[in-house]
């Protein structure tokens, strides 16, 4: 990625993106942090939190963004990267607690010691160190990624075919990791995080970094899929997405294409699990329900599928509801209010709030090259293969 | 609080040298604010699922500290403050359950939490209490092996349920061959570990232990119900411990039913099936088959026939039933009032050590005594299933029975014991004198 | 209750009777047995129990029967005992005289399992001689299962007397039973018992066998060992036998799900995951009408089910035509958005059931052609599974049969095959996808009224089937229904033969992996349609 291309890949929604994000994550943890607590500025330490939760969310939903609206892969089991990423930061964080725990077995986590559990098993080894742990976020769901991708896109396993085994991929690792032989912690997961690199997690401090760490990855990731769909191998993605066929036809190795791709946003998906964990202090095997994969799929669809900020916004905005509707009189509702909410996105904002928004916009504004892509994007996937026809 | 936090402040800032140079600056801001003066209501928290897979279970839960606020409200309350419930939904949404646990916290400034139900949703919000420094009640049976400083424990621990309904079977019905059948997440693989280790202790051999896990909302049970009966068949008198997790059970039991085991020929006692479970089953093939419990509804005490028409009356339904871990919140609301009448506010330092020592009645009859450990006494019933749905209790212990937070059974905790009252441990190893861990 | 004795054992109560008014005056060990039925004590009733039965006593079976029945009333403070007989009438336990009324503090005798195991045997060693053969078969197993030397009398007395042939095995292997663990048994009789319940060859004779010790003469180990290994090797096939039964039981509930899939995701290729929830209202359908025939015409319990099915068919595929209508039409073209919705769709059907319902299970009974189960050789087939596969099939019957031969199935397939070339031929397209998707929604319905007599009726009961289901469609091939039968029964029998050996849930893992693999290498399932129309 040449300074080049990264200036060349930022219109103004964009930049306003990233200096909205870039903001945020300075100011919110400033004001955490120097305000006294329960001034009219000062944001809570809960909100911190909470929102440090979205931007993960955010960051799941780019990736999915990346390869649904560009590329018109629709994984729904995107959920099973991000909870890779997720175990890969919690196992680190498990093995920093060391003597700590609750029997004080200096290396075996506690509820290997309470399943009476004699040593460490191989997998587990290494993650007491930060690096190995962050090479693994990235690894582990790449490589999954990268073997699923292979088998199947090289078979051209394309349209809801692909969306199914991706369920079922992560339907699998749902049970296996359930499975407390897995030695995972089964359904209770890694919990009881003491610390990170040194730091405490519970620390109001930490709890900031780790939230500005966020904005940071999101911004990173904004800009390494602007990049991509920017580039010329962005061009090839969206034919792919438009016209499978016909841009093999043309000579394009199309499952080189989506293999990378997918492989990108899975890494992306993993560094999101990652920072989620410290910051909600567990990880379980719920992470790898398909329902938690439909739902961020939803978050892109809400947002707008095709544009990177769509996605990121729809992500924020959509759990900022759930959060706002599970708390007082509204909280039995939410399932009616999430599904409705799926029914209706779907059927009259197609293009999501942001896809919306540009088209209302566009007629104002003088036509650049860049935002044909951008509304080029923004069109959903009338061209895939259609089982009705 | 106030000066809590600028503490904390101050501590962060040490460690972070970059917004060292700012910290003087902005600490001056701090005398600003002051707490906002207390409201004339406490603040009650509600964190049970209204939505999701586990609202089947904590929506009665629910139901359950409402009703008990509105009567606690009717004789005026506590500390001449009416108690006041914040609700909300974590929806069966493991980290939800953290983040409104948190909100309960922070923003609502609830002086206690009632809620959880699975392990899971307690270690989620474990933290968030050690960190808020505040007060969960939790209603379950579970599988041990914990004691925080800020949680009480009202459920039964695996002493209080598993090794009395065992000792029952092997006094009273003579079984020498065991299936220990559960669902493949903590409580059950515990509390089979316990089991698997007391069995032996009693000399019951390996090749008489048969252990089955299952994933959840398992539906297909023809392979493993006909495995029990192979197992059951061998000449030696078999019971079933069954540890199996809510949605499972209805299609288990109903293919005990089917293919012809008896209570009488391979008994199953189970730890999740109460009364609730039951109410979407025919129990008439099921007449016999047992479940251990603290409570059941079909107990005749004044307390409890008292406890249930009043129950049917603020739910309108006069066929409502009620079951343990609504006792469990009974005794633990008691006792969280009496707590705080006795020391006159809702300071969570002040609740908690006021806590150990507190009795309240429970619905049984007896009186429940809230131990060091922050668990609590509990009488154990063995129940055997009626065609109606209901238990017919069958055998009890002589007296309650304290419930130890670490299990004297498996090797990882025999020696520890939690001590919030002397020790200040709630994982204490007794041989070394050392509190293990992180401790507080 | 008298007048159902067996003649025999009413003469023998006259001799009784006569002795008894012999002998006025004596409290005898009977009076005493039955008195402390009054106890509430468990042991003293086991006590009682085996007193009451070796007793001789004509007024034995009416109370051992009572009991087990929970019919035998006592009172704690007269510590009197009271038969109350089917019709209602009572009479005095240790007298057989009538009285009036049970007093109010009398309460029926409590039992626990130990004690029904007392009562089975002691009410099997007093029915042996039941004119009722199927009493009497019973009985000879009661006494099997039990096989306390104090029976043999009976058995024997009953053998000399029984004429049927299937009663007489069962007397001779309660007798088997009996002679094997009998310390002074001959060899030769003990031999005898062995090769007898090596002919019966089941796992109880199977445990019976393993039980025998050690302290028996040689040539009876060695004769218990043989038959044990001869009955575990034929146990063994048929545990194959069994497996492939569960398999396709298993198959069949997987096929049942999935076919009303097959026709929205095969045919239309509509990504309905809604479907479950299709499942899930013909459940509560059937517990809507049992609902309403146990208030109001229990009578009609029976029928419950065969009365559900038609308006669980309705119901779902009236809310079938209705989304049809209101969603998917407008999103046809689009699969992936109308994935979307219809998940939106699932969770607000969910949350509306389980406001409407409330969060737990219903209780949906099974009528009785539903329950219990027979023996098939060594396996137990399960009534209920038994009728699923069957009804299972049925329905993939007709439901062939109505795309081959009706001029919906014809007007269907010609729009799934071409949709504009069928627009072209004056198909009325939309009426035929709204049609469709109601078959297709119907039909889960009524899968929903057999899913409801084995799993939990709660709002969850669809989403435990809906990622099984779409595995059986693509598995078997989209657009094939032939593809989803075998797909569902391959499935069903493959982890049916899995789980013995890595366990339910690695077995479920397997699968999944499995299908994922098999995907690769035949994108289109099993039976691929061919041609340009699926490309499109």
């Amino acid at each position: 990625m040449t300074p080049h291309m990264l200036t060349r890949s930022l219109d103004r929604g964009a930049t306003m993106f990233l200096a909205i994000v870039a903001a945020c994550g300075i100011l919110i943890p400033l004001s955490n942090l120097l305000l006294p607590a329960g001034s009219f500025f000062q944001v809570p330490t809960y909100l911190v939190a909470l929102w440090g939760k979205y931007v993960c969310y955010a960051i799941l939903a780019l990736s999915i963004d990346l390869i649904w609206g560009y590329c018109g892969i629709l994984s729904l089991g995107h959920g099973a990267f991000f909870a890779l990423g997720g175990y890969a930061m919690g196992m680190y964080l498990m093995r920093q607690i060391g003597t700590r725990g609750v029997y004080g077995n200096p290396i075996l986590p506690d509820f290997m010691v309470f399943l009476n559990w004699q040593k460490l098993p191989w997998y587990w080894y290494g993650f007491d160190m930060f690096w190995f742990a962050a090479l693994m976020v990235l690894f582990v769901p790449g490589l999954l990624a990268f073997c699923f991708g292979w088998l199947a896109f090289r078979s051209r396993v394309t349209g809801v075919y692909l969306s199914i085994i991706t369920q079922a991929m992560t339907y699998a690792l749902l049970l296996g990791f359930f499975r407390n032989d897995f030695g995972f912690g089964g359904n209770n997961g890694l919990t009881d995080f003491k610390d990170i690199l040194g730091f405490n997690v519970q620390a109001e401090g930490t709890r900031a970094t780790l939230f500005a760490l966020s904005c940071l990855a999101l911004i990173a990731g904004f800009l390494i899929c602007r990049a991509i769909v920017t580039s010329k191998l962005g061009k090839v993605l969206i034919a792919i997405r438009d016209a499978e066929s016909r841009t093999r036809f043309l000579g394009y190795r199309v499952e080189s294409y989506k293999l990378f791709v997918f492989t990108v946003s899975a890494c992306m998906a993993g560094v999101a699990g990652a920072l989620y964990v410290p910051q909600v202090g567990i990880i379980n095997p719920s992470e790898f329900a398909p329902g938690n994969s439909i739902e961020a799929v939803i978050w892109v669809a809400v947002g707008g599928r095709g544009t990177l900020v769509g996605a990121a916004l729809g992500a924020v905005v959509v759990n900022y509801a759930k959060t706002f509707f599970t708390s007082g009189v509204l909280a039995p509702y939410w399932l009616f209010m999430l599904g409705a909410l799926f029914i209706l996105v779907t059927l009259l904002l197609p293009k999501g709030i942001v896809g919306t928004f540009n088209s209302w916009w566009e007629p104002f504004k003088a036509k650049r090259p860049a935002e044909t892509t951008e509304s080029a994007a923004a069109e959903d996937g009338v061209s895939e293969p259609d089982m009705a026809e | 609080m106030l000066t809590k936090s600028t503490h904390d402040i101050a501590a962060s800032f040490s460690r972070r040298g970059l917004l060292a140079a700012t910290a003087g600056l902005m600490l001056g801001l701090a005398s600003f604010t002051g707490a906002k003066a207390a409201d004339d209501t406490i603040k009650v928290g509600v964190l049970h699922s209204l939505s999701g897979t586990m609202a089947i279970s904590e929506t009665t839960l629910k139901d359950t500290i409402l009703f008990l606020i509105d009567e606690q409200n009717k004789k005026g309350g506590v500390n001449g403050k009416k108690l006041e419930a914040v609700v909300v939904d974590p929806a069966s949404n493991w980290p939800l359950f953290a983040e409104k646990a948190r909100e309960l916290i922070t923003k609502d400034k609830v002086a206690v939490v009632f809620g959880c139900w699975t392990s899971v949703s307690r270690k989620s919000v474990l933290p968030v209490f050690k960190e808020l420094n505040s007060i969960l009640f939790y209603p379950v049976q579970y599988e041990g092996e914990e004691s925080e400083r800020n949680v009480f424990y009202t459920g039964a621990a695996p002493n209080q349920q598993a090794i009395p309904a065992v000792d029952y079977l092997m006094k009273e019905e003579k079984v020498k061959r065991w299936v220990l059948a559960g669902t493949d997440y903590v409580y059950p693989r515990t509390t089979n570990k316990i089991l698997e280790a007391y069995l032996k202790s009693k000399g019951v051999a390996q090749e008489d232990i048969m252990i089955n896990y299952t994933p959840f909302g398992h539906s297909d049970w023809q392979t493993i119900v006909a495995d029990i009966k192979k197992f059951g068949s061998a000449g030696k008198k078999t019971a079933v411990v069954s540890t199996i997790n809510g949605d499972a059970n209805v299609p288990f039991y109903k293919e005990l039913g089917n293919q012809g085991i008896k209570a009488k020929d391979i008994p199953v006692v189970a730890f999740s099936v109460g009364e609730e479970e039951l109410a979407g089953i025919d129990t008439k093939p099921l007449v016999g088959h047992l479940a251990a419990w603290n409570y059941f509804q079909s107990i005749k005490t004044p307390a409890n026939e008292k406890f249930i028409k009043e129950w049917q009356a603020y739910t309108k339904n006069p066929k409502r039933t009620t079951n343990d871990p609504m006792e469990a919140h009974v005794i633990g609301f008691n006792m969280w009032v009496k707590a705080v009448e006795k020391v006159k506010s809702t300071d969570p330092d002040k609740v908690i050590a006021a806590l150990p020592g507190i009795e309240a009645p429970n619905l049984t009859g007896g009186t429940s005594k809230m131990l060091p450990n922050h668990h609590i006494t509990k009488p154990v019933f063995i129940g055997e299933i009626k065609g109606n749905g209901q238990f017919d209790v069958v055998w009890k212990t002589p007296s309650l029975v304290p419930g130890d937070a670490w299990s004297k059974e498996l090797d990882g905790s025999k020696d520890l014991i939690g001590d919030w009252v002397e020790k200040k441990c709630g994982n204490y190893n007794v041989k070394t004198n050392k509190c293990l861990g992180s401790g507080s | 209750m008298l007048a159902k004795l067996p003649a025999r054992l009413c003469t023998l109560a006259l001799s009784f009777l006569l002795i008894a008014f012999a002998l006025p005056a004596l409290a005898g060990p009977f009076e005493d047995a039955v008195a402390k039925f009054a106890n509430d004590d468990f042991s003293d009733t086991e006590e009682a129990i085996g007193a009451v039965a070796s007793s001789g006593n004509p007024l034995a079976f009416p109370i051992i029967n009572a009991l087990q029945d929970g019919r035998l009333m006592a009172d704690p403070d007269s510590k009197k005992v009271y038969v109350t007989g089917t019709d209602g009438k009572s009479i005095d336990a240790t007298t057989g005289q009538p009285v009036a009324s049970v007093p109010d503090g009398a309460s029926a005798v409590r039992l626990n399992n130990r004690l029904r195991r007392s009562v089975d045997a002691a009410l099997g060693s007093l029915t042996l001689q039941s004119p009722d053969l199927s009493t009497r078969i019973q009985a000879a197993q009661s006494v099997f299962k039990s096989h306390e030397e104090t029976a043999l009398e009976a058995v024997d007395a009953a053998l000399a007397k029984e004429t049927n042939k299937s009663a007489r095995t069962a007397l001779g292997e309660a007798r088997a039973a009996i002679l094997l663990f009998k310390s002074d048994a001959t060899e030769v009789e003990k031999l005898e018992a062995v090769a007898t319940l090596k002919a019966r060859g089941d796992q109880d004779a199977l445990a019976l066998l393993s039980d025998t010790g050690s302290d028996q003469p040689a040539s009876v180990t060695k004769a218990a060992a043989s038959a044990i290994g001869s009955i575990q090797s034929s146990l063994a096939v048929w545990s194959t036998v069994q497996n492939a039964w569960y398999g396709l039981s298993l198959g069949s509930v997987l096929l049942l799900a999935a076919i009303g899939l097959a026709i929205t995701f095969g045919v239309m290729g509509v990504i309905n995951m809604a479907h479950g929830e299709m499942v899930m209202l013909g459940a509560y359908t059937t517990f809507v009408v049992q609902e309403v025939i146990r208030t109001r015409y229990p009578a009609l319990f029976d029928y419950s089910l065969i009365i559900a099915v038609p308006l669980a068919f309705l119901v779902s595929g009236a809310i079938g035509v209705l989304i049809e209508r209101s969603i998917i039409r407008f999103l046809y073209g689009r699969p992936l958005e109308t994935l979307l919705a219809t998940w939106g769709l699932s969770l607000v059907l969910q949350q509306a059931v389980r406001t409407a319902f409330g969060p737990t299970n219903r209780e949906v009974g099974n009528p009785s052609w539903m329950s219990g189960a027979f023996e098939l050789g060594q396996i137990t087939i399960t009534y209920n599974r038994l009728w699923i596969l069957c009804f299972t099939l049925a329905v993939f019957a007709i439901l062939l049969a109505m795309l081959r031969y009706t001029a919906l199935g014809l007007e269907m397939r010609a729009v799934t095959q071409n949709r504009r070339m069928a627009a072209s031929m004056g198909i009325a397209t939309s009426r035929v996808d709204a049609l469709t998707f109601g078959l297709g929604s119907g039909i889960a319905g009524i899968a929903g009224v057999a899913l409801s007599q084995i799993d939990n009726v709660s709002p969850n009961l669809g989403q435990s089937y809906i990622i099984d289901s779409f595995m059986v469609v693509v598995f078997g091939g989209v657009g094939n229904l032939w593809g989803t039968l075998v797909g569902a029964f391959t499935l069903g029998i493959a982890n049916k033969f899995l789980e013995p050996v890595a366990g339910a849930v690695l077995g479920k893992i397997a699968i999944l992996v499995l299908i994922i693999l098999f995907i690769q290498k035949r994108p289109r399932g099993l039976f691929a349609l061919k041609g340009r129309a699926v490309e499109a």
